[in-house]
Order: structure tokens, then C-alpha cells, then sequence
């Protein structure tokens, strides 16, 4: 069914801190074992150990560099997968119904038993979250972990998605955006939590957390640099005198 | 955009396919017989023709006929069950002025009506992607049914109208090219509001995410040839809308000659709309493409 649900139960998502994520990718790697081994098609790989690998993922960190007015330029690690959209278009494009955002949670998921292929869902997402695999033929995109999140025979604190569980710096955040008084919604209202692309009207769930400020270097801080000075800023005497015949010749 | 040869085949015989059932369920010709049944043979081999290459991108073409069930929401689907209703309906039609020598007028009509239709919704597809701004315009429909109707009168022999359709398809081609080349910036879209960060300063892709390359760049990151746009245009447009033109407006007496001129002037149209059809794909930019530092 790809008409969008009027409002959902929870509004499970994902919320990301771009003040601790340190960008080293663990996060994709878990995500492609898990989702690989479990729920749905694999996520294949191409020409895996040639000249030009390719391959599907569900989750892939970009690193931006920002360069403000004034200060020092910046680098931000930005993890990107489904941002489960509240308003997602990549369902209401969808031909055959195989797209579809549950009522109970939110979560946007493929059927792929239905999914044709046509790739027009991954055309209207801004966000470059779903990808076809390009062996199954069918669309694959980040599934909250649906396999773990409600899976009893995992111990407790396996239930949250793979990335989350994974994530070594502790810049990954799992919950109900939709239950104000929930860690990551305290979290959101905390750090100013925002939405990417805001201009698209895709309303998405999943959240980012700006960097922080960071510190910033006072002019003259140590007051031994003075003593520190050069001496002679122009060599004179012979030193001098080399200086100016070697300009010379 | 990538441009996928499938793609542009079909958009453009299925446009020009349906344009001809177009002018046929109007009685546009009025023709019966055995001249009925090679107008009808053309427009079903370029409708369906068209329709059947746009399922070889499919990454299963076995089960499209789901695509019909989600009509409600999805204009992939609504063209999927206009193009059925078109068909069959002008099917019906055809049979009548084909064994009957009779011409069921308001069948007619009501083919004419999903022909058009079908035109819309595919174009529709396009259009409603806001990530992609030179689509997302109300052009984009005006130029797909413009160019189906001018190509439709030309192959249906209305001579009276086609220069009028085809100089009307001229100018909104060229609108459509002024308006699509300011539409990324006037979206208001950069790697500033795809990032969020945008408000701390000037933002530049430091580091892709990997290597290689992936789905998303190679379906939705084409720049190979986009530094022959200008002469494409003028190609495009010489071939579609003034080569045709100059070809059916030029006095010729004796009907083979006529037919000979229209042909020539119905192939030029096609090539002409070949070429606008890949430029309409190839110079598409994906806002996904921010994400690489890319367009
Ligand atoms: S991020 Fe993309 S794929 Fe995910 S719900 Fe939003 S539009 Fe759909
Ligand atoms: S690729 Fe699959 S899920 Fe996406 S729009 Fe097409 S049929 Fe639906």
C-alpha cells in the first residue's frame, strides 16, 4: 500500500551527532553484515577485488569540510542512511505497493517480493538512501534493524539497530521521535537538533545534532612569545653583505 | 541523469504513438480499410513498442504488472492503467473502422481522451520529483504533450494543423530549456541545507564515502557530454520542429512526392525529438549529487 499513513503510532528513527562521530565507517560495516546475513536480499558486492569495486550499502559516511567567516576551517564526519521520512515520497511514487511506511513504528521498508525494480523511489528520495542492488534487482534500503529491534532471542542490548550498537564513539542515538519525553527527543530539544533538506517537505524522523562550537584561539595567549621575537630581522655585517650580493646575482 | 537509451526510446515512440491514436480517435483521419489498418499497425508498434523497452530497465519485469495496482497514489501506476484503457479502447475503435468501414465516435473519444492521458501521466512521473528541479516544473508536462500532439498530427497528415502544433511545441522547447537552466539555484537546494551546516560557513565535499563508485552516482550523476548542450539544442531543434516544418510547408503537387516529404519530415521530427528527450535526461541534476560535492 504506498499511500503514506495519516500519522504513525511511534516515529522510531535514528538521531546522529556530528560532534562525536570520529568518521570511521564502523557503522557501514556492521550495517552491511547484518543486512547482509539477515532480513531480505544480500547486499551484493561488484567486481569486489578488481580495478572497480562497487557495491550496495545502507548507510554511507561522507566527511564535508567547513570553512566559516572567520576561524578555522572545520571537518564534519556525516553518516547518511533512510531518514524514515514522516511525508517520504519515495512511498507514494512507488508503482506496486511495494514500498510502504508502517503504522506502528514508522519505518519505511520494501516488500521485495513486490518491488519491480523501476528505481523511481530511489529518484525521488533527496537523500540518496535507497540504492537497487544490482544482483537481486530489487531495491534495498536501511530497515531500522527491524530484524533486531523487536527480536527476543537477542539479549536486551542488541535490541537497537546494528550502526547504533556498533558505533564506537557513541555518536548514534536510537528511539520514539514521536514521544517527546524520550532520551533522543530530549536529546533533539538539547543540541538544537535538525532536519537535512528541509526545503523538500519530506519532514524526516531521523534527526542531526550540529557540532558543537568549538574553542577559539585568543590572540596572544602565551606571554612568553614575546621574549621568543628574532633578534635581527635583517642580517647585517657579512651575513649581511651575502644576503644582498646573492639577491643580486 | 543517467540517460538510459530504454528510457528515451519509450518516452519518445510511446509520445508519438499516442499522439497518432490521438488524431485517429477524433476521426482524424477518417480512413477505413485496409488504409485504416496500416495507420492503427503504426500507432500500436510505436505505443507499445515504446512501452515494452521502458520494462527492459526493470530490475523485474516479470511481476510489472503490480505496477497497476497503486493507481491511487503513484503516477507510475496511473500511466501503466492509462496506457491499457487507451489501448484498449482504440483497439475496439480500430476494429470498427478497420472490418466495419463505421466509426464509433464516442469511442473514439474516450481513446482520444486516454491517449492524451496516458502522455500526462508519463510525464507526470517527472515532473512530481522535487529533487530534481528542471523537472519539477509545470513545463514539463506542456513540453511532453506538445511534443506528442505535433508529432501525432504529423504522422495523422492534419496539415492543417501541424505547422500551427509544431511551432507551439517549438516554443514551449525553448521556454523550457530558458526556465529547467535556472531551476537548481531557484530551488534553494545546496550542500549548505543538505548538510545542515550551511549556516556555519561554506561547506565542500571533503571526502566521498567510498572510492569507488555506486548506484546513486551512476544513475543519478551524469555529466559526460553535458559540455555539448548548446549544439545538442540547436540539433534537436532543427531536426524536431524546423526541418518538419520546412519539409510540409514546401508547395509539392502529386501525392507521392507529399507522402514522401511528410515521411522525411515525421523521421527528422523523431530524431529531433530523440535528441531533446536524451538532453532532457542527461542535463537533469539530481540533488543527491550535493552529497558528492557533484551535479
Ligand atoms: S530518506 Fe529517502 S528513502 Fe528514506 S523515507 Fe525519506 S525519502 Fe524515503
Ligand atoms: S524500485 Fe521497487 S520499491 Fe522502488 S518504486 Fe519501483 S517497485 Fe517500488
Amino acid at each position: 500500500m504506498t499511500q503514506l499513513p495519516q500519522s504513525t503510532e511511534r516515529k522510531m528513527g535514528l538521531v546522529i551527532d556530528l560532534d562525536t562521530c570520529v568518521g570511521c565507517h564502523a557503522c557501514v560495516i556492521s550495517c552491511k553484515g547484518w543486512n547482509t546475513e539477515n532480513y531480505g536480499a544480500p547486499l551484493s558486492d561488484q567486481d569486489a577485488y578488481g580495478g572497480n569495486p562497487s557495491g550496495t550499502f545502507l548507510n554511507r559516511v561522507h566527511s564535508y569540510e567547513v570553512q566559516p567567516a572567520d576561524g578555522h576551517a572545520q571537518l564534519i564526519h556525516f553518516p547518511k542512511s533512510c531518514l524514515h521520512c514522516e511525508d517520504a515520497p519515495c512511498v507514494t511514487v512507488c508503482p506496486t505497493g511495494a514500498s510502504y511506511k508502517r503504522v506502528e513504528d514508522g519505518i519505511v521498508l520494501v516488500n521485495e517480493s513486490d518491488c519491480i525494480g523501476c528505481g523511481l523511489c530511489a529518484w525521488s528520495c533527496p537523500y540518496g538512501a535507497r540504492e537497487l542492488d544490482m544482483a537481486e534487482g530489487v531495491m534495498k534500503k536501511c530497515t531500522l534493524c527491524v530484524d533486531r529491534i523487536y527480536n527476543e532471542n537477542l539479549p536486551e542490548v542488541d535490541r537497537v539497530p546494528s550502526c547504533v550498537r556498533t558505533c564506537p564513539a557513541g555518536a548514534r542515538h536510537f528511539g520514539d521521535l514521536g514521544d517527546p519525553d524520550s532520551d533522543v527527543s530530549k536529546l533533539v530539544a538539547e543540541r538544537d537538533g535538525m532536519d537535512l533538506m528541509p526545503e523538500m517537505g519530506t519532514k524526516p524522523v531521523n534527526k542531526y545534532l550540529p557540532p558543537r562550537p568549538k574553542d577559539t584561539v585568543e590572540d596572544q595567549i602565551d606571554i612568553l612569545a614575546p621574549l621568543l621575537a628574532p633578534v635581527a630581522e635583517e642580517p647585517k655585517g657579512f651575513l649581511g653583505w651575502l644576503d644582498k650580493t646573492l639577491e643580486k646575482i | 541523469m543517467h540517460p538510459a537509451p530504454s528510457v528515451i526510446i519509450f518516452t519518445t515512440l510511446s509520445g508519438l504513438g499516442f499522439g497518432l491514436l490521438f488524431f485517429l480517435g477524433l476521426g482524424q483521419p477518417a480512413v477505413t480499410g485496409f488504409v485504416a489498418f496500416v495507420f492503427y499497425a503504426i500507432a500500436y508498434a510505436l505505443a507499445v513498442g515504446g512501452l515494452l523497452a521502458s520494462t527492459f530497465h526493470l530490475g523485474h519485469p516479470e511481476r510489472a504488472w503490480k505496477a497497476f495496482t497503486q493507481w491511487k497514489s503513484s503516477w507510475l501506476s496511473r500511466e501503466g492503467v492509462c496506457a491499457v484503457v487507451a489501448l484498449l479502447v482504440m483497439g475496439l475503435y480500430a476494429l470498427g473502422a478497420v472490418f466495419m468501414g463505421s466509426h464509433w465516435s464516442l469511442l473514439g473519444w474516450i481513446g482520444a481522451l486516454f491517449s492524451l492521458a496516458t502522455v500526462f501521466t508519463t510525464s507526470m512521473i517527472y515532473t512530481q520529483l522535487k529533487t530534481i528541479p528542471r523537472w519539477n516544473m509545470e513545463l514539463t508536462p506542456a513540453m511532453f504533450l506538445s511534443f506528442s500532439l505535433a508529432g501525432g498530427a504529423l504522422l495523422s497528415g492534419a496539415e492543417a494543423l501541424a505547422p500551427w502544433l509544431l511551432a507551439i511545441a517549438g516554443a514551449i522547447q525553448l521556454a523550457y530549456w530558458a526556465k529547467g537552466d535556472g531551476a537548481f539555484a531557484r530551488s534553494g537546494t545546496t550542500l549548505g541545507t543538505a548538510t545542515g551546516l550551511g549556516v556555519r560557513g561554506d561547506v565542500r565535499a571533503f571526502e566521498p564515502p567510498h572510492t569507488g563508485t555506486n548506484y546513486l552516482l551512476r544513475e543519478f550523476v551524469h555529466v559526460v557530454g553535458r559540455k555539448h548542450a548548446q549544439k545538442l539544442r540547436m540539433i534537436a531543434f532543427a531536426l524536431a520542429f524546423v526541418l518538419p516544418l520546412l519539409l510540409i510547408l514546401i508547395p509539392a503537387s502529386g501525392v507521392v512526392i507529399k507522402h514522401f516529404l511528410v515521411l522525411l519530415a515525421v523521421a527528422s521530427h523523431l530524431a529531433g525529438a530523440m535528441v531533446s528527450r536524451w538532453l532532457f535526461f542527461a542535463q537533469a541534476e539530481h540533488v543527491v549529487g550535493l552529497y558528492y560535492g557533484k551535479r
